[in-house]
């Protein structure tokens, strides 16, 4: 029938559920699925991405397992969806990062951060190296600004093309048959939607993770860990500016404010992928998409290795570590930027452009 | 060994939770003993959907009012007067205050999907479904320090003029293999998954009955307190039966193997002939005859035949319709003689008059000339591929119960109230329900007569 297994059965439980419509008040893929009364791929992937894999569904279904009708839609959707990652990527030959992504993550994370040491070592005398550096422009005297500027940049801007090559191919396929581009209402109503993560709420009591009761804390990690990266992503804009507008170089004041929103990311950046680290290992299995192990861990644990190094440069910034520091933090960041488009990074693209459509469905059947 | 709580409570459905709530919130200890596993708890409570209260005017979550008069009487047409109207008012006046009660024992109801249109008026509907209102009940109820027991089955009550004295178990609870208690709360449903006990009324034929609900409601302690002298209510020989996909397992495939489509087509039997009107009424007052005429139908087998203009007039189903690109085509895979369908249909088409099509309304279009009659939303089938559900007989519920006092204390044969036993739910649902039923019926009467038999049961207990 579809491409894939996983497809099958997505489609079968989508059956299930479009004949019972009991989740329709839970969350938005439940009513997205009750505009449909047959499924093509798009549609499932579509469904898939929508998912926030809160879990209520499964604890609320008659029909989970034990029961004969097998109906688990939190682990069919979530495998559907890390299968989705993949069949989106772009370039295509490098879907097969998604494969064994927890290899692919450490590997290209480990070269990244090991290119930078050696880089630094071989450029820089050892006494530079491992020498304390204060005031403006300490920083640039392990490697030159303009070099990281550019270094960085391009990393960046592969990135970006990269993911919106694959968003645009996703949307294409969900798209159909209304198609067409995004209006402002829908995408608004998406970044409301996806600001507060508001179909992470177990409909409305709280989501689920290790067992049938609603104590899940995953919002509030997943607040702390997407607000942490914003603010780190700010603290570097802002310190951007103020390097080409205000000729100030880093490193900055600690009071100022590109130290300011990094630290504050940057504490974001520890505690939530922690959290989010704890509750994937409590996760009762049933509700995960087990073979997918690597791709989140590998996520998080970029993400805590980008806020981790970067609190530690903060607070021995002042010290002969700062070297050997700076080259862990930018080999990291560096990681972090090319392994976007292949990684858990784009739950985050994929879900937002899912949510969009969904407003935009609303919006024409209201 | 046996160990004693001041309310025990059998059964772990809606009123078998209510009942535990409203007994520990009343100070009592209270154990419940569900007779399924974990999963499986809560008998038919896992497939139920929405609860109908009366209240006097619009909220959040129903557009209103729906006023205890107006509840009395859709009572009263549905059960064709066989109910108690003291103890039907009573609940009716309850169910008013049930609406938030329930929501502070931790039952959310379903917000408006889509402004008001997508509210109900009767009706107020559990987010996330029965079973996620059955989780709410056992979370609050395990805070509030009700113990539960699952796989829990008892095999005999003892009983001593009217009075309960101990539940025994068939397995032990640690080394207790009885269970004493001050009160007993019966909340343990109807027989309609015990086919021998269906066989006594219904012969045979029960054999090809679907149950819709749980294998786990036999009426084990419906029949015990019955032949102990608890006094009987409604029509042992009744039970309420729908049409479901004949293809639906034997157990527990809940509201989604039902069918709507009847009214969209005609219905045959195993030889190829109609044998009732399709178009008699509006459907939800319809859906429930079904059931019943498709079981006095031999081997208790019918068959809905619509062609592919209608097919997205109901909701999806859960198996795929049936298609033929010819009638007989589809009578073979029907295993139907393919010359009496066609028969059939073409004396159907014959006799549809023209008329202007509205599902909606009892409208004009119907037959004219044949027996049985389709009196409303009559039209041709003639457009391949056609299409056929086989459906059976699908048991919801029973009605045979024991008799209760407004109070929900159960009544002996002699007419003499028990001093320590009530009852809630569909075990004592015969005194409010005698026969039909209305959507949502069986949950108010769960809520309200169990949050009275706690009440009752934990103030017995603590005099």
């Amino acid at each position: 029938m579809h491409g894939t297994r996983i497809l099958d059965e997505a489609d079968r439980l989508m059956t299930v559920c479009n004949s019972c419509r009991y989740c329709e008040g839970l969350c938005a893929v439940f009513p997205a699925m009750e505009m449909r009364r047959a499924f093509s791929d798009g549609d499932l992937n579509y469904l898939a991405n929508l998912c926030h894999s809160c879990g209520a569904c499964y604890v609320d279904c008659q029909f989970s397992p034990p029961h004969e009708f097998n109906v688990n839609v939190p682990q069919t959707l979530a495998i559907a969806r890390a299968e989705s990652y993949a069949a989106y990527a772009w370039p295509r030959a490098l879907s097969g990062a998604f494969a064994r992504n927890g290899l692919v993550i450490s590997i290209v994370a480990a070269l990244s951060m090991a290119a930078f040491i050696l880089g630094f070592a071989a450029l820089n005398d050892r006494s530079v190296l491992f020498g304390v550096h204060t005031g403006p422009g300490a920083f640039y005297r392990l490697m030159p600004h303009n070099a990281m500027a550019a270094l960085f940049s391009v990393a960046f801007l592969y990135a970006i093309l990269a993911l919106v090559m694959s968003v645009r191919a996703f949307w294409r396929d969900i798209g159909a048959p209304v198609g067409g581009r995004a209006d402002g209402g829908s995408i608004i109503q998406a970044i409301r939607d996806a600001g507060e993560l508001r179909y992470l709420h177990g409909g409305g009591v709280g989501c689920y993770n290790e067992d049938d009761k609603p104590t899940d804390r995953r919002k509030l990690y997943h607040h702390l860990t997407f607000y942490g990266f914003l603010l780190c992503f700010a603290a570097t804009s802002v310190a951007t500016l103020y390097h080409y507008l205000l000729g100030r170089e880093a490193p900055y004041p600690w009071w100022d404010l590109p130290v300011v929103l990094g630290a504050l990311g940057g504490i974001g950046l520890i505690i939530g992928p922690v959290g989010l680290f704890t509750a994937r290992m409590r996760r009762d299995p049933a509700l995960l998409d087990e073979n997918r192990y690597g791709m989140d861990v590998g996520f998080i644990a970029m993400l805590f290795l980008t806020g981790f190094t970067g609190m530690a440069l903060l607070v021995l910034r002042e010290t002969a570590a700062m070297g050997p520091l700076l080259a862990l933090h930018l080999g990291a960041v560096f990681a972090l930027f090319v392994t976007m488009p292949y990684g858990k990074f784009v739950h985050g693209i994929y879900r937002f452009a899912a949510l969009v459509r969904y407003a935009q469905e609303r919006r024409t059947a209201a | 060994m046996s160990s004693k709580y001041d309310v025990l409570v059998i059964g772990g459905g809606n009123a078998a939770l209510c009942a535990a709530i409203a007994a520990r919130r009343g100070g009592a200890s209270v154990l419940v003993l569900e007779g399924a596993p974990k999963f499986y708890r809560g008998g038919n409570t896992r497939h139920t959907r929405n609860m109908r209260c009366a209240h006097d005017a619009a909220t959040e979550i129903l557009t209103g009012p729906y006023t205890e008069e107006e509840f009395w009487e859709d009572l009263l047409r549905v059960t064709g007067g066989q109910t108690d109207e003291m103890l039907a008012r009573h609940m009716i006046r309850e169910s008013k205050d049930i609406l938030n009660w329930i929501v502070e024992q931790g039952v959310r109801w379903q917000p408006s999907l889509g402004g008001t249109l997508s509210l109900g008026r009767t009706n107020s509907f559990f987010l996330g479904g029965g079973r996620a209102m059955l989780n709410a009940l056992y979370l609050t109820a395990e805070r509030l320090g009700v113990e539960v027991k699952y796989d829990a089955e008892v095999t005999d009550l003892v009983i001593e003029d009217g009075m309960f004295l101990a539940a025994r178990l068939k397995r032990p609870i640690g080394d207790e293999t009885e269970i004493r208690a001050t009160s007993l709360v019966a909340a343990a449903g109807g027989f309609e998954a015990n086919i021998d006990w269906l066989k006594q009324y219904w012969g045979e034929a029960a054999d090809n009955f679907l149950i819709r609900g749980t294998p786990y409601n036999r009426g084990s302690i419906l029949k015990m307190l019955l032949d102990k002298g608890v006094q009987e209510v409604g029509d042992p020989t009744q039970c309420h039966a729908v049409a479901i996909d004949a293809r639906a397992p034997k157990f527990d495939g809940g509201i989604i193997t039902r069918h709507d489509s009847v009214v969209f087509g005609i219905v045959v039997n195993k030889h190829a002939q109609r044998f009732y009107d399709e178009g008699e009424d509006i459907w939800p007052k319809r859906y429930a005859i079904w059931g019943r005429l498709v079981a006095a139908q031999p081997d208790q087998i019918a068959y809905i035949i619509f062609d592919s203009t209608v097919v997205t007039s109901f909701m999806p189903t859960l198996f795929p319709p049936i298609a033929g690109q010819t009638v007989a085509e589809l009578a073979g895979k029907l295993e139907l003689d393919p010359a009496a369908l066609e028969k059939t249909i073409t004396e159907f088409n014959a006799a549809v008059l023209s008329g202007t099509f509205d599902h909606t309304i009892l409208d004009d279009c119907r037959t004219e000339g044949i027996t049985p009659q389709k009196t409303h939303w009559a039209r041709k089938i003639e457009t391949p591929p056609y299409l056929a559900y086989p459906v059976r007989p699908g048991i919801t519920f029973t009605y045979l119960g024991t008799r209760v006092t407004k109070e929900a204390r159960m009544l002996m044969a002699d007419g003499k109230p028990s001093a320590n036993m009530f009852a809630a739910g569909e075990i004592m649902a015969g005194n409010v329900l005698g026969k039909g039923y209305a959507a949502g019926m069986g949950m108010t009467i769960g809520s309200v007569f169990g949050r009275i038999a706690g009440r009752e049961a934990a103030r017995h207990a603590k005099n």
